[in-house]
């Protein structure tokens, strides 16, 4: 088997076991899961532009939101279908990553952190400044009847936890093929060599530029659809989901599953979520818990969860 | 000689840093198929020229004309597309690739705009220019692992790769042993029968094996040029360059 094939295998494999889980799992680690799979759409997105093409944004809370507010808010109060209220999440976010990819890839290194952080921040703060239609921190729920999808003539109801776990896993398996296509394509080998030696990329003949730009709106779509996606499937939109926390996190994620591999985003999220809960049920001072697990992770495992595995026992691992 | 066309044309190009003049009004003229070597004492301004032609930085004034076009807008990578090549001072390869991903990282920019299926293509195209230099063998190996001297060479197998009309090679064989120079001067002879070569270099010997014309720089301005018979005679390049090596 070539190295590709492998590779398509296990990743197939892991959708065989997400498929399996929903049948086997309890209801509440169930419901755990869905949430976790949507949230590892967000984490995927941003592996895109941090661990592969090198953008270490702290704005990509932007994004998810955009998506989120985006589908929220045309389901909320123009009474959109889920589909069109999907798509406007995902326009939402995409449209923003392109004014602000245009802006902040003008600056690299910590002048980008800080350009797209002010992003976020200034997304964050629209988002409390129209609490008439956002309710701001409080949040949108919306009703039962923005959660009924139709597809081939059947309805279903985004309440249901099978149909939510189902649809989840959908998005992912989605995002997560079409990313093990892209990042082996040869605008995903650019990505990684652009993110090692720009100045070299761009003296063999590369719009540096063009790439980061491409590789930036790709990366906030998938955000995006993650956020809209999230919206929808747990029928909730709070501005908390803009906040800073929701930049770093996805950082945490990648970094604790492998920047620059196509699972490590799923196995650091599913690690921290479960960290949370773990912990959080023993004792309110859960945070100093996850962040000493989170300091040995990344002492004893510096390039993540999925990272350790490719450098100790599978090579191929993309 | 003269009645070649030239490929390339600078008209007074300048680049100041601070109040340092590195490249001061330079007038140069490159025919099309020539092998020319650039050779001044260190600090002389040679790297800040052909950085300035191949648009890696931007010149405080003055223009650069490639076959008449003057190009000194477009960005560098646009200057690479139409054919110039620079292979860097500094080795800067991708060390955690292969060699032969280093190289085709090259070879496969060119095919990305046709969207053709081209994988086999740029592979023969990268396996083709190691061959050339000599790496093939070790096509497979992390670029970071090889020797100095082979890395330098992957640093020229990429420039080759981008099968340029003009070849800029900043000081190549700084590092190479006396057996590997032997090998490069052969290929540069093979490379320069098609490609205009833009030669940096400090090892006379090699200058003098391979350059029809010398163009000497010094402060930033062209001391001289002309053909080797010329420049060892000339008295002020002995001043300022031959005699301080000797
Ligand atoms: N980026 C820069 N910023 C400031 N000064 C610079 C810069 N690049 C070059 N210089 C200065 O410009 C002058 C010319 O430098 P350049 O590198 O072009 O010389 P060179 O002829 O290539 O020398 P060498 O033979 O040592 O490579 C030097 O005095 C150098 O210190
Ligand atoms: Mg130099």
């Amino acid at each position: 088997m070539t190295p590709g094939t492998k590779a398509l295998w296990v990743h197939l494999c892991l959708v065989v076991l997400l498929f399996a889980l929903n049948f086997l799992l309890p209801e509440y680690h169930r419901g755990i899961l869905s949430r976790v799979m949507v949230l590892s759409v967000f984490a995927m997105g941003y592996n895109l532009a941090f661990g592969y093409a090198g953008m270490l944004s702290l704005g990509h809370a932007m994004f998810f939101a955009a998506g989120l507010y985006g589908a929220g808010l045309t389901a909320y109060h123009l009474g959109w279908s889920v589909w069109p209220a999907f798509g406007a999440g995902f326009a939402a976010g995409t449209i923003l990553a392109v004014i602000a990819g245009i802006l902040a890839l003008r600056t690299k290194g910590v002048a980008f952190m800080i350009v797209t952080l002010m992003f976020a921040q200034t997304f964050y703060l629209a988002t409390l400044y129209f609490t008439t239609y956002t309710r701001g921190e409080e949040g949108l729920v919306l009703p039962q009847s923005a959660r009924a999808l139709s597809l081939f003539g059947i309805s279903f109801s985004l309440t249901d936890p099978t149909v939510r776990y189902m649809l989840a896993l959908v998005l992912l398996a989605l995002v997560l093929f079409a990313l093990l296509l892209l990042v082996r394509s040869s605008f995903g080998r650019a990505l990684v060599a652009i993110r090692e030696n720009e100045e070299r990329m761009r003296m063999l003949g590369y719009d540096v530029f063009a790439n980061k730009l491409s590789a930036l709106i790709v990366s906030a779509a998938v955000c995006a659809s993650a956020g809209a996606a999230y919206a929808l499937l747990f029928g909730y939109a709070g501005s908390g989901f803009a906040s800073i926390q929701y930049s770093i996190l996805p950082l945490l994620w990648v970094l604790l599953g492998g920047a620059a591999t196509t699972l490590g985003p799923i196995f650091g999220t599913l690690f921290m979520f479960y960290a949370v809960d773990i912990t959080s049920s023993y004792t309110d001072a859960y945070m100093v818990v996850v962040g000493l697990a989170l300091i040995l992770l990344i002492l004893y495992f510096p390039k993540g969860i999925a990272g350790a595995i490719r450098e100790r026992w599978l090579p191929w691992l993309p | 000689m003269a009645a070649l066309r030239p490929l390339l044309a600078t008209e007074r190009l300048s680049r100041s840093f601070g109040g340092l003049k590195a490249v001061d009004n330079v007038d140069f003229c490159l025919a099309e198929g020539e092998t020319r070597a650039l050779i001044g004492p260190n600090g002389a301004g040679k790297t800040t020229l052909v950085s300035l032609i191949c648009g890696r930085m931007p010149a405080s004034t003055g223009r650069v004309l490639l076959e008449g076009r003057d190009i000194s807008r477009l960005p560098a990578h646009k200057r690479v597309r139409q054919g110039i090549a620079y292979t860097f001072q500094i080795t800067s390869i991708f060390a955690n690739l292969s060699v032969l991903d280093n190289v085709a990282l090259a070879a496969q920019r060119q095919f990305l705009d046709e969207r053709s299926s081209s994988r086999g293509r740029v592979e023969q195209i990268s396996l083709d220019a190691l061959a050339q230099v000599g790496l093939a063998p070790y096509a497979l190996q992390r670029a970071g692992s090889l020797s100095y001297g082979h890395q330098r060479l992957v640093e020229v197998a990429m420039g080759l790769a981008l099968r340029p009309r003009l070849l800029i090679l900043d000081e190549p064989t700084q590092g190479l042993s006396d057996g590997e120079i032997e090998t490069f001067i052969a290929l540069i002879r093979a490379v320069g029968e098609f490609t205009t070569v833009l030669l940096i270099e400090h090892n006379m010997d090699v200058v003098m094996a391979l350059a029809e014309r010398i163009t000497v720089m010094d402060q930033g301005r062209v001391l001289a040029e002309g053909t080797r018979d010329e420049i060892r005679a000339n008295p002020a390049v002995q001043r300022a360059y031959l005699g301080s090596v000797r």
